[in-house]
């Protein structure tokens, strides 16, 4: 092959992608040798998901290329990427619920002796292949997806994610087979936030952020420090310092007290306070699990162990209406599920107004009017596409979110990633809402992840690492380096 | 042994009802025998072969609203046709009507996955189409219908208990689903009914394999429209009771409403149910609006009985 610059058997350059009007990628490349395990990494949002997704062939880059030794493999199925010799091994298991173990191989013309060496070799002999997959653990499903892997023999090994929500002693097994492929000749590209992980296996790290491929360096004691400046870039040296006096945490009983809080495989041990007027940060990578806190906290979800007092009465939320009743309002991530899309702003501003059961019957417009035309203005809101809100933009259908609240006059608002896509304008309006809000007496929980808002609207900050809170950090000390070592479970101590 | 009757738990669970159905029919009706079994037969083939294409696009995640019409058009396409024809010329004929509906229903499939709009208003807005044109082909019962294809359905076998129509609806249904559910394609319809991105990240050709199944539904509804004319001896251009009655019977039948699990057994079972309760209650003489409120409260009762039975075994 004359057009091989080198002897990658994965080689990814200048791969572009753009949804709308968000650049996902820029300009991003991957180079993999044969016997090499290389660590993908980039903090949150770097573009990091759209890169493995392009390399897997489910979604097809706008320009750039990729080739599997030495053949172009841009290709846009999934099915494709695997003749061409790459095989994923996703987050989510890729099996069919409804389909038992063996039908699934069968799906796939993955040999079943090799599938049955692996997953006795990653620690489940005992797996019965007749098991529907919707009945199986989590846990089971990483082993058997990873095990159909390796049995279908892949030049390439693609892994997301792979040991998020794995017990340890599955964690050391898979670790110890994914090194063993490479030491066979095979390649691996291992996307992992778990430096810890990198350090064990990883031959080399390339780092994303903001779209582009901005190092690939070998893997080699005290690299850490260096890749989580790679991961931030110019952004330690340009954040704003917008210093408030610092608060003195009070002493009274906290609005809101989690201890031991524990759901699921990925929150394991969460405990913090929040106090009145305080606006408490939560930094943590994906998947670490404040999506889990966060429900718990709303009622979505219950937890397995630990308690949630609020005003120092324990409490155990059943259904939202419970959490809502408590004082706790959640405005969740995605925007879409907390607004009806097709009615006016003000009618959404005015939903909650509305929920209690003894405003049933005839809508006093007068006062509704009043109060809806007051969180519109605190807001800035833009009306002028008023009548429906989906017309309107990221932000300012995010502005809704959060005014309905003020509207009716909130205790304990839990904020999920509220700034998520939206202009840089609107986000500080938001930070200012939220100050705001502390300012009257509310209490704010405030998950983002962008580190940098945690000095721009935040009091303190718990991280939260693996399911667990490694660290409280104060929003004066709480530049990006500081939060990102951290947040990578790096500088690791127990909360006071 | 044990798995195999958990996990067919409510295909037994209808045959059980069933058998105590046509017992009860006896009682109510002390002469119910043979003839009375094969004119319930022949009177729910039509009813089982459209519930056998549901379930089908069911299981592959889909529903088609436009069987019933396309069921019209095939009746009416082989009443056309074969007014006249001898029974050599019959034959081919025959086979265009069910490639007639295997290319209805590939049209139907295509539509869903090349326009990307969502398949009950895809299939809503062909069930019109498919109705103009079974109009068109002909405005009025009539035609006529070679005289074996009657008699295949017509009468029973050896010791008279099994009827003429059973055989016909097992041998087709096992010809052309038996080897579909033993190969990958099967797996694949599954598939895409369980977990469409899985299914996609596995490898499948999820748009293809949709198309396959609005195809299969398609040939069965043309196999339902032969055996409406097969029944009266003309074509039917108006659709006749079968798409609610279909989808009925699916539900009833344990083919989970968005797809990936059951089989065909139980939708034919439940389609013998529901036509065995409403002979019984024609039987009783009820009064037919009194009838139908019967027959959906029977519905909704064992579905929810079915899952509550679910859940229970969940948990012990």
């Amino acid at each position: 092959m004359p057009d091989v610059p080198s002897d990658a058997v994965l080689d990814a350059t200048g791969v572009a992608k753009r949804f709308g009007a968000v650049q996902a990628l820029k300009n991003a490349s991957l180079q993999v040798k044969a016997g090499q395990v290389v660590a993908l990494m980039g903090a949150n949002g770097a573009g990091k998901s759209t890169f493995v997704k392009i390399l897997t062939g489910v979604l097809k880059p706008d320009s750039g290329h990729v080739k599997i030794k030495g053949r172009d493999s841009t290709v846009a199925n999934p099915a494709g990427a695997r003749r061409w010799g790459l095989v994923p091994v996703y987050q989510e298991p890729s099996l069919i619920p409804d389909l038992s173990v063996l039908d699934n191989l069968r799906l796939g013309d993955t040999p079943v002796d090799p599938f049955r060496h692996w997953v006795s070799e990653l620690g489940l002999p005992d797996i019965d292949p007749e098991a529907l997959i919707r009945s199986l653990p989590l846990a089971s499903l990483r082993i058997v997806d990873l095990a159909r892997a390796l049995a279908i023999e892949p030049d390439v090994l693609l892994l997301d994610e792979l040991t998020a929500a794995l017990p340890t002693d599955l964690v050391d097994r898979v670790l110890k087979t994914v090194r063993a492929q490479a030491d066979a000749g095979r390649s691996v590209i291992y996307v992992s936030h778990r430096f810890n992980e990198i350090a064990a296996i990883c031959d080399r790290a390339t780092v994303l952020r903001d779209g582009l491929t901005v190092g690939d360096v070998a893997i080699e004691p005290g690299i850490e420090e260096r890749i989580v400046e790679m991961m931030l870039g110019g952004a330690v040296a340009a954040a704003v310092s917008e210093d408030r006096p610092a608060k003195t945490v009070p002493t009274t009983t906290p609005r809101l007290r989690v201890k031991g809080l524990k759901t699921g495989t990925r929150l394991t041990d969460v405990s913090f306070d929040l106090h009145k007027g305080e606006v408490l940060g939560v930094v943590a990578l994906e998947g670490q699990g404040q999506d889990e806190l966060f429900d718990v906290l709303a009622g979505n979800r219950k937890a397995s162990a630990g308690t949630v007092e609020v005003d120092g009465t324990p409490k155990t939320f059943h259904h939202p209406a419970d959490a809502i009743a408590a004082g706790l309002t959640l405005v969740p991530g995605d925007r879409a599920h907390a607004l009806l899309m097709s009615r006016s702003v003000r009618e959404n501003i005015a939903v909650p107004l509305l929920a209690r059961i003894k405003n049933w019957g005839a809508i006093r417009m007068g006062e509704e009017a009043a109060k809806v035309g007051q969180a519109i203005e605190t807001l800035q809101i833009d009306t002028r596409a008023q009548g429906e809100v989906r017309r309107l933009s990221g932000g300012n259908q995010q502005k809704v979110t959060i005014a309905r609240w003020i509207a009716k006059g909130v205790q304990t608002l839990l904020l999920f990633d509220p700034t998520r896509g939206i202009d840089i304008r609107t986000k500080r309006q938001i930070y200012g809402l939220v100050r705001d809000l502390a300012d009257e007496g509310a209490a704010v929980l405030f998950y983002t992840s962008e580190l940098a808002e945690i000095r721009l609207a935040c009091d303190r900050a718990v991280v939260i690492f693996n399911g667990r809170v490694v660290d409280v950090i104060d929003a004066k000390d709480a530049d990006e380096s500081t939060l990102m070592r951290a947040a990578y479970g790096l500088t690791e101590r127990a909360p006071a | 042994m044990t798995r195999w009757i958990e996990a067919n738990s409510w295909t037994l669970g209808l045959a059980v009802l069933l058998a105590a159905l046509l017992l009860m029919t006896k009682l109510i009706q002390p002469d119910f025998g043979a003839s009375g079994l094969e004119s319930l037969a022949r009177a729910a083939l039509p009813f089982a072969l459209a519930t056998v294409g549901m379930a089908i696009v069911v299981i592959a995640g889909g529903i088609d609203l436009s069987i019933a019409a396309m069921m019209a058009v095939a009746s009416v396409t082989g009443a056309v046709l074969m007014d006249g024809a001898t029974d050599a010329q019959s034959i081919p004929i025959v086979i265009g009507v069910l490639l007639l509906g295997l290319a209805m229903g590939a049209i139907n499939g295509t539509l869903i996955v090349v326009t990307r709009v969502p398949d009950i208003v895809v299939t809503l807005a062909m069930l019109f189409v498919w109705q103009g044109v079974a109009l068109l082909i002909l405005n009025a019962p009539g035609g006529g219908i070679a005289p074996w294809l009657r008699g295949l359905i017509t009468g029973s076998f050896g010791p008279d208990w099994l009827p003429r129509a059973i055989v016909f609806l097992a041998v087709v249904t096992a010809v052309i689903w038996l080897p579909i559910r033993r190969s990958k394609l099967g797996l694949r319809l599954y598939a895409i009914g369980s977990d469409p991105l899985a299914a996609f990240r596995s490898g499948v050709p999820v748009g293809q394999t949709r198309i396959v199944a609005y195809a299969l539904c398609g040939l069965f509804a043309a196999l339902g429209g032969l055996s409406v004319s097969m029944g009266t001896g003309i074509g039917e251009p108006i659709p006749g009771p079968y798409l609610l009655a279909s989808v009925a019977a699916v539900v009833l039948g344990g083919v989970v409403l968005g797809g990936g699990r059951g089989g065909l057994l139980g939708p034919i079972l439940a389609v013998l149910i529901l036509r065995t309760v409403r002979m019984d209650l024609t039987l009783l003489s009820v009064d037919p609006n009194v009838a139908a409120i019967i027959e959906g409260s029977i519905m909704v009762a064992v579905v929810m009985f079915g899952a509550v039975l679910a859940t229970r075994g969940r948990h012990a």
